[in-house]
This record gives structure tokens, C-alpha cells and sequence, in this order.
């Protein structure tokens, strides 16, 4: 099997990853629920997580990190915590589902306006139509850091520059580029960011959360057990309880930490020069392929390793199925769920293919993709 | 038949707002060894989160040194006869 789908889930995980889990569930008692050894293991081991974290993403410190089940959950704690009858908020074109279907629920069922940024047929965004879309009741600008479609990364200093000039808070979607292209919230001016365990962060499925710069409050989004303030009617408003309900997910954050600690050792700088470098090759070797067309990755813009193609007019599914049952190649073929980048690229019937690289893949897997594209490029040429 | 009976002893008692703080004491206790141990909130405390920092009598002028040189968060500190 050659893994091409890292944008959904990075199959391989630096070893450390499984080892840590299963030690943890060997071991872990409740996280927050006792002073014994086996609770206190586990409260360790997630605070430890929580300063891997901040660090990673130059929030203020452990207590500003809340977990979550992935950066979906992380995104509703957002957008339902911030958002009410009255406010305006403000997206991208390239958001995914994740930011978008919060957003059109909240304008559904509660009349909170809405405006988003188009992406061009070229895959770019206009900076400038951002600035005009901001109203004296925008509260919230919330968009992605790069597209999960295309790979294109966007100017989030530049947007969250705009959007503080407007007084908005600044909510990013990091799903995509958490662990492989740089984030640091205090220098590019992000109030909240939203990250997933599960993808370039190497960690298990059902990892994930929110960092929260200092002065950033948000409503609790669930209330409950949070182990300590027994007898208060309330949940606790301080954070990281704040925003955290129920036990953790404590075997899954120890898997998270030990994947936090192989970026740290590896260095950010590393994985993103290999990711990009993997992706650039295949990128160029398919290119001027018989029908094949390529989106996004236009100009200046920066990349997170993915490329998406089409033969063709043919449908992505095709494409995707023979990759898988012929050329033992995983990728991802529809709509990404991200049904507004689709709307824009003219590619909402056809779908995309999707090549989601990884620093663990390897030169022969991508000459082998290369080759199984231009195989299916000739295979299909006129359709 | 219990040979050796409890007995109770003046200790100090350093409660936390989070669990958080909780952690980072242990965290740094570990590092810089500096004296105590986590233990459950005594229930005659009303404590913010539901771990304390417990040390003997003898110890509590250096955890109260450890705890303003390394400006550890805190959210009260108790005298308190326990076992």
C-alpha cells in the first residue's frame, strides 16, 4: 500500500505514538478524578501535552489549551460560544465544513449574519474584498490556515491584521497545518486556534482542541463532570476545565504528546522542507499530463502538501477507485467537504482527487504515484 | 491487630484554583526537587481544584521559598493537623 491521504488522517506515526497509547491505557487512571499514582499519571502526561501544545503554536501557556475530540468540536466551542442573534461573522471560500456548517446553523436558527470571502477560480483569496466585508457588528473572523482541497496556504497575519483593525476576534482553523507549516499566535495576532491531533500532529483519531490567547473568553460549550468544584452549581469558569466536560481522552492525548515530541525533535522546518519537497516532485511529474489539471498552488502562495488533480472530465471517484484497486494507492476522491472551494473551482459535480503527502513517504512511492497517474491519464485520455 | 496507630501532624497545605497549577507544582517539584506531594483536598478545606500540596512542618519554609522564587501559582496555604 502506498498512503497518500495524510490530509485526513496520517497513517504512519513515528513508533513512539502506538507505544505511548498502549502504555497509557496500561496504566492511566482517571485524568482529573484523584491524587493516587494512576491519576496523577495521567493528569501529568496531559498537562505535559497541553505545553507541547502551546508551545507548538505560541499560545500563552498550558492553561489556555482546552481539548477536544478534533478541531470540528474545537470549531463549534468557537462559533456557538461566540456567536449570537445580532453578530456578523466573516469566512473563506476554502473553509471547510468544519467552520462552514457552524456558521450556516448559527444564520439558520439564530439570524447571526454572514459574509464570505470568495475564492477565485484560480484558488487565490483578495485581501483586499476581506477588508470590505468587515461591519460595525463583526465579531467574529473565522477561516482556515490552508485549504484541504488544494494545500494553499493563506496569509493569516494578514487576515488577522484586517479583522483586528475591524475589532473582530480572529478564530483559525489549523486542521491542515498544525505540525507542518509554523504558527505562532502571538506573532501573527490569532485569538483562537483550532487543531486536530490526528493529522500532522501524528496523534490518534479523537485528539484535538482549541488555544486561546489571554484576553479571549468562551462560553462553556458543554457542562458536566469536571472533577474538581463538586458542590457548584456551575462549571468551572476558569480555564482549561472551562471548556473541557467529561473525562478526557487522556490515552489518546498521551499518543498526542509523544507525536508533539517527535515534531520537536524533528523540527517543524524538517517536515514541512521534506512534505513540500515530496509534493512538489509529484506535482511536476504529473503536470502537462494528458487531461490532467491541476488546482490551487498559483503564484506566492505557500503549501502544505497537497496536490488535487482531475483527468479529464472524468469523476474523481473513478479515478480514486482504480488508484486503490489497481495501484494499491489510498487518496481521496469527492468533495473534501469543503463544498464552497468545490463551487469555486467549477468542480462540484466532477469532485477532485486528492494526494496528501507525508515526510514518511518516500521517493519510490512518489515516482510510483507519478506513474499510476500517467498510466490513468492515457488510460483515460478523451473522456 | 494494627501494631503502629496514626497519628495526626501539623502539615502545610498548599491548594490550587486548577488543576493546572496542581500539575506545574508537580512539574517543577520534580524538576528543581523541592519538597511535597500531591494529596487529595483535606475536606475541611474549601479548595478550588481537588488536589493540594501537602509537606511536613519542617519543609514548609522551603516549599514557601521554592513557591515565591519560581512565582508558582496558588490559591491559598493552610496549617493543618492531619495524618
Amino acid at each position: 500500500m502506498i498512503y497518500f491521504d495524510n490530509a485526513a488522517t496520517t497513517m504512519m506515526k513515528p513508533p513512539e505514538v502506538a507505544e505511548a497509547v498502549a502504555a497509557a491505557i496500561g496504566s492511566f487512571g482517571g485524568v482529573g478524578r484523584g491524587a493516587h499514582d494512576a491519576a496523577l499519571e495521567a493528569d501529568m502526561a496531559v498537562y505535559r501535552c497541553r505545553g507541547q501544545v502551546a508551545r507548538l503554536l505560541g499560545g500563552p501557556d498550558a492553561k489556555h489549551v482546552a481539548f477536544a475530540s478534533n478541531a470540528t468540536e474545537a470549531l463549534n466551542i468557537v462559533i456557538c460560544g461566540l456567536l449570537h442573534a445580532g453578530d456578523h461573522a466573516i469566512t473563506t471560500a476554502a473553509s471547510h465544513n468544519s467552520v462552514l456548517r457552524p456558521l450556516f446553523r448559527k444564520q439558520d436558527e439564530e439570524g447571526v449574519e454572514l459574509s464570505v470571502l470568495p475564492v477565485a477560480p484560480d484558488a487565490c483569496i483578495d485581501y483586499d474584498a476581506f477588508d470590505a466585508l468587515f461591519q460595525p457588528n463583526t465579531r467574529l473572523a473565522v477561516f482556515t490556515h490552508a485549504s484541504n482541497l488544494t494545500g494553499d496556504v493563506y496569509d493569516i497575519a494578514r487576515l488577522a491584521a484586517i479583522a483586528h483593525a475591524h475589532g473582530a476576534l480572529v478564530a483559525v482553523d489549523t486542521a491542515q497545518t498544525a505540525g507542518l507549516i509554523p504558527i505562532d499566535m502571538a506573532a501573527q495576532g490569532l485569538d483562537v486556534v483550532a487543531f486536530t491531533g490526528h493529522k500532522s500532529l501524528y496523534g490518534p483519531q479523537g485528539t484535538g482542541g482549541l488555544c486561546l490567547a489571554e484576553s479571549v473568553d468562551i462560553p462553556a460549550f458543554k457542562v458536566g463532570g469536571s472533577g474538581t468544584h463538586s458542590y457548584d452549581r456551575h462549571h468551572p469558569d476558569f480555564m482549561p476545565e472551562h471548556l473541557e466536560a467529561g473525562t478526557l481522552n487522556a490515552h489518546g492525548i498521551a499518543g498526542l504528546s509523544a507525536g508533539l515530541s517527535y515534531i520537536e525533535r524533528t523540527g517543524i522546518d524538517a517536515i514541512r522542507a521534506r512534505t513540500q519537497e515530496l509534493a512538489a516532485r509529484f506535482e511536476e511529474g504529473v503536470r502537462g499530463l494528458p487531461g490532467v489539471t491541476l488546482y490551487g498552488g498559483h503564484a506566492d502562495i505557500d503549501r502544505c502538501g497537497i496536490v488535487a488533480l482531475n483527468i479529464g472530465d472524468v469523476d474523481s471517484a473513478a479515478v480514486s477507485d482504480a488508484l486503490s484497486v489497481h495501484y494499491g494507492i489510498c487518496v481521496r476522491a469527492g468533495a473534501h467537504c469543503a463544498p464552497l472551494m468545490h463551487e469555486a473551482l467549477g468542480t462540484s459535480r466532477q469532485g477532485a482527487v486528492r494526494f496528501s503527502f507525508s515526510h514518511f513517504n518516500t521517493d519510490d512511492e512518489i515516482e510510483r504515484g507519478i506513474e499510476a497517474v500517467s498510466d490513468l491519464a492515457h488510460e483515460f485520455e478523451g473522456d | 491487630m494494627v501494631e503502629n496507630k496514626r497519628e495526626k501532624s501539623l502539615k502545610t497545605v498548599v491548594t490550587f484554583s486548577t488543576m493546572a497549577d496542581a500539575m506545574q507544582m508537580e512539574s517543577e517539584a520534580a524538576e528543581k526537587g523541592f519538597p511535597g506531594r500531591i494529596i487529595p483536598v483535606p475536606s475541611e478545606i474549601s479548595a478550588g481544584c481537588g488536589l493540594a500540596w501537602r509537606v511536613d512542618e519542617r519543609e514548609r519554609q522551603a516549599l514557601l521559598n521554592a513557591i515565591r522564587i519560581f512565582t508558582l501559582p496558588y490559591e491559598g496555604i493552610f496549617e493543618i493537623e492531619m495524618y
